[in-house]
């Protein structure tokens, strides 16, 4: 639900991170705000375990340009992708604009990604969403690792739809940028359409 | 769509502002903020130059939203008010409505029960603003006004990410 602010001429979104736990959520954003210009982003704020697992959310905000004279700022957030962490992953999608899903091509990890691609759907419809109203791209990240997934596979397996997909490496920052840039794009086309 | 977007005009802008200058003096408060449920700061007033406000927003829209999980889980609707004492500064934030926060921060030139009753007076006029915004937000899609974002092109999309 984006917010429009015609008195100081801002567009602010909000696009969520969503995937299973150590997908590497956390990960994509930490590099954007390392590549990012400090003039254009925020604090990155997480809210983490001992451990670095997510415990409620991390949090990016960004600036991109200026659109028709209205200031664009999106809002990154992860959910937290542990699976007993539910109750948390709901709240974090109020208010979603666009979503990036983030599978893990480890193949041991293709349960995992399919449990979370439908709990999403699940928490978007108890909010009173539907996924294919809302904009969202899927990432295949790890690509680098040697037990890695064919992406053929996997997007038979979560890309039923057809979405924009990307491979990425998020540790060395491979894909990151493309994935970010295609969901802030899809999230604006959304507002050019209106409601 | 079940959740119209927000869209603050200016004339509603001003008189938030009024308001929260105002809250600010009559409660002696330090700083105040309003934020949207989703985090996003809305206005603010006082002494706001040595503070975070986008990270504040996010962290206090977090914050409402566990606490009314938790009420949810223990079958109330909703704390209406969350107080936090700290050594120096406390934290008094409320729900106006159901979809804007409202955070006064104060020290010991106030009290809380100076802060509770100016905020309860100023949530009252606060509510009745935004009721009046979505009711202009409305009434503007239904008139099927032209959202000025039906203009923007595919290369002021591009132009975003252009280095
Ligand atoms: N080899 C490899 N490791 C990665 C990649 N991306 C992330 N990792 C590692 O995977 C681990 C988990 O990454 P996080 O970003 O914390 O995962 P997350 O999805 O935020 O996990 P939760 O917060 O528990 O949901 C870390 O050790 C990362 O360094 C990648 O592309 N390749
Ligand atoms: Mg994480």
């Amino acid at each position: 639900m984006s917010f429009v602010n015609y008195s100081s001429r801002e567009i602010n979104t909000k696009i969520v991170y969503y995937g299973p736990g150590l997908c590497g959520k956390t990960t994509n954003l930490q590099h954007i705000f390392n590549k990012t210009n400090p003039q254009a982003r925020g604090k990155m704020i997480s809210l983490a375990t001992e451990t670095e697992r997510t415990l409620f959310f991390d949090f990016l905000p960004l600036s991109l340009g200026e659109i028709r004279g209205f200031k664009t700022r999106f809002h990154l957030y992860t959910v937290p992708g542990q699976v007993f962490y539910d109750a948390s992953r709901k709240l974090i999608l109020k208010g979603v604009d666009g979503l990036v899903f983030v599978a893990d091509s480890q193949v041991e990890r293709m349960e995992a990604n399919l449990e979370s691609f439908e709990n999403m759907k699940i928490n978007l419809k108890e909010q009173g969403y539907e996924l294919d109203r809302i904009p969202y791209v899927i990432q295949y990240n790890k690509r680098d690792l040697p037990n890695a997934a064919p992406v053929e596979e996997m997007r038979k397996l979560l890309n039923i739809k057809n979405v924009p997909d990307f491979e990425a490496v998020a540790r060395s920052g491979d894909g990151v940028f493309d994935t970010l840039k295609n969901i802030c794009r899809l999230v604006i086309v959304e507002l050019r359409k209106g409601k | 769509m079940a959740f119209p977007q927000l869209i603050m005009y200016e004339e509603e802008s001003q008189q938030i502002s009024t308001v929260l200058e105002r809250l600010v003096r009559e409660s002696n408060a330090k700083t105040i903020f309003l934020v949207d449920k989703n985090g996003q700061l809305i206005s603010s007033a006082g002494d706001v130059a040595r503070i975070d406000t986008t990270s504040l927003a996010s962290l206090t829209a977090g914050n409402i939203a566990a606490t009314g999980g938790l009420a949810k889980l223990l079958g109330e609707k909703e704390f209406s008010i969350l107080f936090h004492e700290g050594e120096k500064d406390n934290l008094h934030i409320s729900l106006i409505g159901s979809r804007v926060i409202l955070v006064v921060i104060f020290d010991e030139h106030s009290s809380l029960g100076l802060v509770r009753l100016r905020v309860k007076k100023a949530s009252g006029e606060l509510n009745a603003i935004f009721e009046g915004l979505i009711r202009k937000a409305e009434a503007a899609s239904s008139e099927g006004a032209e959202s000025p974002f039906a203009e923007i092109t595919d290369d002021d999309i591009e132009n975003l990410f252009g280095e």
